[in-house]
């Protein structure tokens, strides 16, 4: 009886004692970003940690928003290309592809099929550029630094490419409404046909290195699960949400542009973890590279721009010589394009999802409203959530693993 | 109409009167309805077995000032299972800038309605945090309203 009581009296010695330390416990608000080796770009965390576990994960976004759809309300339709470089700035040519498409949905045109191939060709290298990008600063949140150094290695041969066809490396502003402002430059195709011959080997080789490395998979399993309800639930698209093994590419489902030509296969995951997220983009360099394969053998020859003045600029010898093509390159300059009066909502699938342009057009030669639905944004807004309850040494591998670009974040 | 929309059909079937304005421009679908109904008609969208629309793709504020209601919030949404987007739209007057939050129906929408009422000053009644997201939280006005200026002084705006 008394060793009972003293039993007692010993445990609710202790509840208190626990109470107490439980009193004195604090949380630690620890703030990543917005200038952080790990954040890749201008991304702001604030953090309240217990211990090494994330209580609470607030993202901070903005530092990089310079009001694009307000500037798009005050800018032809032609001015506005260049800002779309902007947006994803390690796939520009993807961006521009999005936005012409959506003013050629618009105005109710089709790009000329030579055109519509150079554009799949950009837009395929540059997921790749995109993707390398993505895997080499994962390498390096996770310590293998060799990684970033090879995949940059090819991602500078992109680059390459981009400046030979562009005259620009990183800002390609390479599409024009209707087509593309100018035909591919000679040696092109040889240039293309020994990358896409070499590139396969070099995935091989990152492969290699990480898929089945013991510390990358241990540090990429299981963080950052996204379930497939959630996936929908926070309109994830891209790798995100097919790693979540949901089976959702626009280049599949609504096929735009001369993907219904091409021969590609969409890969998927299972587990919606960071690896998958991994597995996912290394298939999708794969398939890019088919497809750029079979783009560079199927472009046909003709033009690469509508024969339209009312949408295309008059080439300059007309200019100097017709009145008719010069009255229609002053109209050009000073009043920009006159879409009719509607709206549409025109997607494509960037390297990091779904990118969407919703526009309204009051028949002016300005947009009235410019909506630009960015995968990043979507793709953040899951964060929250999905680092809750995770330890904090694992955040820098879920925050790669979404591959979120601060410019098209932000806008 | 009988090549009518199927998602047209059933909305007319269900909500009859309050579908207030269906438009079609380049095969794409606009739906307006009155913003009181909003919440049930996305509900619908979302649960019905033969539409399923259960994917937010964007939602975004457009501010069409001179007309009345003044701004609009306009819902794109994917079916997976139709393969077809349609985009709502809902009137929102300037005098009572509130309309129904939709964090209940998809967990994305929570950071685009920060983003409109950011934008616009749209007010999303049902909103966890309903808070700033692009601008700065001291940030005055609401810069995507077309009296708000793309430089300079702002005494062209009618009210901060």
């Amino acid at each position: 009886m008394e060793d009972e009581l003293r039993e007692q009296a010993a445990t609710a010695e202790g509840e208190e004692a626990m109470a107490r330390s439980e009193e004195l416990w604090e949380t630690m608000t620890l703030n990543i970003g917005p200038s952080h080796p790990a954040t890749h770009g201008t991304l702001h965390l604030v953090v309240e940690l217990e211990g090494e576990v994330m209580k609470k994960v607030t993202p901070k976004i903005g530092y990089l928003h310079r009001g694009c759809e307000k500037l798009a309300e005050n800018l032809t339709y032609h001015q506005f290309i260049p800002y779309t470089d902007r947006l994803n700035y390690l796939s520009p040519p993807a961006s521009n592809f999005a936005y012409v498409v959506a003013v050629e949905k618009l105005l109710g045109i089709e790009a000329p099929p030579r055109a519509q191939y150079m554009r799949v060709i950009l837009a395929e290298l540059s997921r790749i550029a995109d993707h390398l990008v993505w895997l080499g600063c994962t390498g390096i949140d996770l310590g293998a630094l060799t990684l970033f150094l090879w995949t940059f290695r090819m991602r500078e041969r992109i680059y390459e490419i981009f400046e030979n066809v562009t005259g620009q490396r990183m800002h390609t502003a390479w599409t024009r409404i209707g087509g593309m402002p100018g035909d591919l430059p000679d040696g092109f195709k040889d240039q293309v046909t020994e990358f896409v011959n070499t590139f396969p080997g070099e995935v091989d080789e990152y492969e290699r290195l990480v898929t089945s490395n013991r510390i990358w998979v241990e540090r990429n399993k299981g963080i950052a699960v996204v379930s497939r309800e959630d996936a929908i639930s926070y309109g994830l698209t891209g790798p995100p949400v097919r790693g979540s093994g949901v089976e959702y590419d626009l280049r599949r489902s609504r096929p735009y542009s001369m993907y219904p030509e091409l021969d590609f296969e969409i890969p998927i995951g299972a587990n919606g973890d960071a690896y998958d997220r991994f597995l996912v983009r290394v298939e999708e360099m794969r398939q890019s590279t088919q497809i750029v394969r079979q783009a560079i053998e199927k472009i046909p020859e003709g033009p690469v721009i509508v024969g339209d003045y009312h949408v295309a600029i008059p080439p300059k010898q007309a200019v100097y010589n017709e009145m008719e093509a010069l009255i229609y390159h002053f109209k050009f300059y000073m009043s920009g394009i006159q879409p009719p009066t509607g709206e549409i909502y025109e997607a494509i699938e960037a390297p990091n999802g779904e990118l969407g342009f919703y526009i309204i057009s009051h028949g002016s030669g300005k947009p009235y409203r410019l909506k630009i639905r960015s995968p990043s944004f979507a793709n953040y807004s899951c964060f929250p959530q999905v680092m809750q309850g995770g330890m904090v040494s694992d955040f820098v591998a879920a925050m790669s693993s979404f591959n979120i670009i601060a410019g098209e974040l932000d806008r | 109409m009988s090549s009518e929309n199927i998602t047209v059909q059933k909305l007319r079937e269900r909500f009859g009167e309050r579908v207030l304005d269906v438009r079609t421009f380049r095969d794409e679908i606009t739906v307006i309805v009155p913003r009181e109904d909003i919440f049930a008609i996305n509900q619908f969208l979302r649960d019905d077995p033969e539409l399923r629309y259960d994917f937010l793709v964007d939602l975004c504020g457009v501010d069409n000032l001179g007309t009345d209601p003044r701004f609009m919030v306009v819902y794109h949404l994917y079916s997976f299972q139709r393969n077809e987007r349609i985009r709502i739209k809902a009137g929102v007057p300037k005098d009572d800038c509130t309309i129904a939050s939709m964090v209940p129906l998809w967990k994305g929408a929570d950071w685009l309605e920060r983003e409109a009422y950011d934008m616009y000053g749209i007010r999303f009644d049902g909103h966890p945090k309903l808070v700033r997201i692009l601008n700065t939280d001291d940030f005055d006005g609401h810069p995507l309203r077309k009296d708000f200026p793309l430089r300079g002084e702002r005494a062209a705006e009618e009210e901060r």
